[in-house]
Parts: structure tokens; C-alpha cells; sequence
């Protein structure tokens, strides 16, 4: 073990979630590890529990039994201190504020002052290429430029983590591939550790240096592939030759854990032959 | 535009009537429907000898009214929002109080004004005895849609900017005045449009039982009585009132242009 040396940013050690609710099982005894400046995807089907998993490393769900330690600290603790930033699926821009109001939120939350808080939002519409859209309001943004200032808002006070629900789901295939390049850029910048949750396997192939798959009922991980791209990415990478391979891999897992169907679906199957 | 369109068909209707002889729903004739221009005169004349003309002493009666409702109206206002903002965080309160709340809106107004008077008169300072009671009566009849809209909208907060308050471990105190109250303020302001005008009503009708003169309620109750003679001068009162509260209603709206940054479509 290594950890000594460099210490996970992310442990999660034997999680599982249920839900009162229906008595599901949204995860089973997951075990997970991620070491600073990481860029790892959550992949899998509906229901896998990845976007579980998300906000378990935030304490937003509580795990029903298991630990998750976030920068050495209980996820609680984490949270707390502010020690990651996060990103969902929708902007979720307060719409009476500007653009650059909506950054300087956590900021503000951080008790920041006025200088100090207008020098990072300056620095964040920078890094996002916003500058020209300061002040303007949210409903007057396309819906990439939107998220684009989500995570500004996620960035700006430097959390050491960065949570992705989902980030680009919403958003149209040529925007999604552009957002991931400027994803990518982003993060060799700022160098926090990313945990990208997706549906998408050729936007968590591009973009990660692990991706972890995911099956569901019960919400495991059928298996960790290693992306061996190298940075930095570009729009080639997504032609090459072993970018094809790693995205098979990552399919194969997938489909594998499809095959292992669930009792009472074999019995459906058994009576329609 | 408009008002002469109304007044266009308050003649024309009068001319078909008359010259028609019909008496449905009522007989038209110069004492239910005086001719406008006998109304506009009368703003013009003295409604009694050694008096000022009528629109002076309307004038000055809107004028009294008119502090009685915007006491009424921010008195309601302040209290209806602080219901809202002490209900939204209990659920226990909610479920307790809110069947009051509404049972008080059942109550005419009538029916509490002498009371109210009565509460209040004595602990009220010289310079608000009588008119400060009337506030109340306003007040009443404004603080229940406030309040009832600002719960709704401080419940209207997006639940995923919830969530992200929770991120940053924001106090209950910072989700209210960064999210919960931002979110609201459609809500409240479609709510202080309704009492704006609500607040007029209940200035004037809390006069009644509280046997002030110095107001329209007072007027109105004075004209009453000479209609059969003099009824040009009960509608000019009428359109005194109706003005009072329009201007009412447009200073609310133009506090909410000013206040409530919202896309131009998700104006409540």
C-alpha cells in the first residue's frame, strides 16, 4: 500500500447503500480509491447506483453501513470544510443573479471579501472563457455556456475535489464534445481530482485516466479499466486506434454484467421458450 | 384609450335603456346611472354650501384614506412575510396554524372592525388614535395573501440549489436570505399586487364602524345617504376610490420591476 506516500484524495471502503423504499439495494459493498489528481469516470445503467455513489463521496446520501473518507477526513467533515465542489446534471444557476454574482456564491459563503472575491470570479470567467458574460443573466446563456459557469461556481474557491453528476447529459453531441475538451483543459489547470459520473462510454473513455464500471441491482463495480491515453487529449484522440479499443473494453464490461440476468428474469425468459 | 371606451359604453348603454324602456336587470334612468359628465361636474361644484369644490375635499379624504391603507398595506405586508418565513420552516406549525389562517379570511371584515377599533384605539399614541385602528382593518385584509404566497414561494426554492446550498454547508439562516427568499420574491410580489388593492378595501370599509370622517369610507357612507338626490356625487367618490387603488396597484408594480431579475418568462 502507498498511501503513505500519496494519500487518497477518496476512500471509500465496503459502502452500501439501501433504501428504505422498495428495499433496494443502490450499492453493495463498494471499495474505491482515488489519488490526487485523478480523473475518474462512474459508468453504467440506470439504476447502478453511480449517481449514489456521487453523492455518498458528498455527503448528501448516507451510506447505510461503510466509511467514505474524503482528504483524510470523514465525508462529513468534508463537506463542512468545503472541500469539494459539485456539478450537476442542470446549471442550477440562481437566475436573479449574474454570471458573475452566481460564481462568487460559495465565495461569498466562505466569507471572502468584495476584492478578493471579484479577483477569483475574474480569474474563473478567464478559465471558462466567459469574461464577455460577466454580467449577464443566466436565462440569457446557452445551455453549455451555463454549465460552463457551473463550474466556474465548483472551481472558484479551489476544492481539492470535483464532483460531475452527469455534467454534459443535457446538452446536444457537438456542444458535449467541445464541453469535454474544455473539461479536460480545466482540470490539467487547476489539478483537482475528478469524479465524472456518465452514461456516455466514449465521453468517460476520453476523458478519464480510470473509468469504473458499474452494474446494477445490487449497485457494484464490475470492473476498473485503465485509460493509457496520454494527455494532453485532443479531437484526434478520439480516432485512435486504442481510444476504439478502451472504449470496447469498457462496453464488454458493461455488456458482460447485462448477461448476468436476475432470477426472476430468467424465469421470464424460461416461460416465453 | 381605454377609458374612453368605458365611457363610451356607460352613455351607449344608458342611451339604448332609456330610449328602449328596458328595466332589466335594472331601470336606467338618471338616478342609477348618472350621465358621466354630471359625475365629472361634480368634481367641480361643492357637494354643500361654504364648501370647497368636491374634488378638494375628495383630495384630501383620498389623501387620509390613502395613509391608512399604505399603514395597513406595509403593516400587512411585514406581518404576512414573517408568517411566511416562520411557517416554511415548520412543518408542525404549518399543519397548526394555516387552518386559522385561512378560517381568519372567512370572518367579514365587518364583523371584526368595531372590535379591532376597540382593541386598539386606547394603546395607540395621540397622532395614530382613529386611523391607526383602520390600518389594522387594512392590515388584516393584506397580511393573509402575502402570507400564504411567501410560504409558497420559499417553498418554490429549486431543490437541486438546495441540495448545492447543502454542498457549502449553509446555514439554515444563509438559505434563506441567498435561495429560499430570492425565490420567493414572484410570489411575494404577485401577492402585494392582490394586497395592494385588498389594503384600499379595507381602509375604506374600516372606516364604517370606526365613525371616521376624515376618509372616503366616510364619504361614501355620507353619499349613501343623498343618492336618490345626489348620486353623481357617491360615483365620483366611486371613481376617487377606484383611483386610489389603481395607484396602489402600479407602485407595487413598479417596485417589482425594479426589485424581482427574473427571465422575462418566469415572471409569476
Amino acid at each position: 500500500m502507498s498511501e503513505a506516500a500519496v494519500p487518497a484524495v477518496v476512500r471509500i471502503e465496503k459502502v452500501t447503500k439501501t433504501f428504505a423504499q422498495g428495499n433496494v439495494t443502490a450499492l453493495q459493498d463498494i471499495d474505491l480509491e482515488l489519488a490526487p489528481g485523478e480523473f475518474v469516470s462512474l459508468i453504467g445503467p440506470s439504476g447502478c447506483g453511480k449517481s449514489t455513489l456521487l453523492r455518498v463521496i458528498g455527503d448528501l446520501v448516507e451510506p447505510t453501513s461503510g466509511t467514505v473518507t474524503v482528504n483524510g477526513k470523514s465525508a462529513r467533515q468534508a463537506r463542512n470544510d468545503g472541500d469539494y465542489g459539485i456539478v450537476f446534471q442542470d446549471a442550477v444557476l440562481f437566475e436573479w443573479r449574474t454570471v458573475a454574482k452566481n460564481i462568487a456564491l460559495p465565495l461569498e459563503m466562505l466569507g471572502w471579501d468584495r476584492a478578493r472575491r471579484r479577483q477569483r470570479v475574474e480569474e474563473m470567467l478567464d478559465l471558462v472563457e466567459l469574461s464577455a458574460f460577466a454580467n449577464h443573466h443566466p436565462w440569457q446563456l446557452s445551455g453549455g455556456m451555463q454549465q460552463r459557469v457551473a463550474i466556474a461556481r465548483a472551481l472558484a474557491f479551489e476544492p481539492a475535489l470535483l464532483l460531475m453528476d452527469e455534467p454534459f447529459g443535457a446538452l446536444d453531441e457537438m456542444t458535449r464534445e467541445r464541453l469535454n475538451l474544455e473539461l479536460l483543459s480545466i482540470w490539467e489547470k487547476a489539478g483537482s481530482t475528478v469524479v465524472f459520473v456518465t452514461h456516455s462510454i466514449s465521453e468517460a473513455v476520453f476523458l478519464s485516466t480510470r473509468v469504473v464500471v458499474m452494474s446494477p441491482r445490487p449497485g457494484r463495480i464490475a470492473g476498473v479499466v485503465e485509460i493509457d491515453l496520454p494527455y494532453p487529449r485532443t479531437v484526434e484522440t478520439r480516432e485512435e486506434p486504442r481510444f476504439f479499443e478502451l472504449v470496447t473494453e469498457v462496453r464488454e464490461l458493461l455488456r458482460k454484467r447485462g448477461e448476468h440476468l436476475l432470477p426472476e428474469e430468467e424465469q421470464l425468459l424460461e416461460d416465453a421458450s | 384609450m381605454v377609458l374612453a371606451a368605458l365611457v363610451g359604453l356607460w352613455e351607449l348603454y344608458r342611451w339604448v335603456w332609456t330610449s328602449a324602456g328596458w328595466t332589466w336587470p335594472f331601470r336606467v334612468d338618471d338616478t342609477s346611472m348618472p350621465h358621466v359628465w354630471r359625475i365629472a361636474k361634480a368634481f367641480a361644484e361643492p357637494a354643500q354650501v361654504n364648501q370647497p369644490a368636491l374634488i378638494t375635499v375628495l383630495l384630501h379624504k383620498t389623501l387620509f384614506t390613502a395613509k391608512e391603507a399604505a399603514a395597513g398595506f406595509g403593516l400587512g405586508a411585514v406581518v404576512g412575510f414573517a408568517l411566511g418565513v416562520v411557517l416554511v420552516h415548520s412543518r408542525l406549525l404549518q399543519r397548526g396554524f394555516l387552518p386559522y389562517i385561512v378560517g381568519s379570511q372567512t370572518i367579514p371584515i365587518l364583523a371584526i372592525a368595531p372590535m379591532v377599533v376597540v382593541w386598539v384605539n386606547p394603546k395607540l399614541p395621540g397622532s395614530l388614535q382613529g386611523w391607526g385602528a383602520v390600518a389594522v382593518i387594512a392590515a388584516y385584509l393584506t397580511f393573509f395573501p402575502v402570507a400564504i404566497n411567501t410560504l409558497r414561494g420559499l417553498q418554490s426554492a429549486d431543490p437541486r440549489a438546495l441540495e448545492l446550498m447543502r454542498t457549502y454547508a449553509a446555514s439554515r439562516w444563509t438559505v434563506l436570505w441567498k435561495l429560499r427568499v430570492p425565490s420567493s420574491l414572484p410570489y411575494v410580489f404577485s401577492a402585494l399586487r392582490l394586497a395592494a388593492t385588498a389594503s384600499v378595501v379595507g381602509a375604506i370599509i374600516g372606516e364604517l364602524p370606526s365613525g371616521i370622517q376624515s376618509g372616503l369610507g366616510g364619504a361614501i357612507l355620507n353619499f349613501n345617504q343623498y343618492y336618490s338626490l345626489e348620486p353623481q356625487e357617491l360615483w365620483a367618490t366611486n371613481v376617487v376610490a377606484a383611483a386610489l387603488g389603481i395607484v396602489f396597484f402600479v407602485i407595487v408594480v413598479a417596485a417589482e420591476k425594479i426589485v424581482v431579475r427574473r427571465a422575462p418568462e418566469n415572471v409569476a
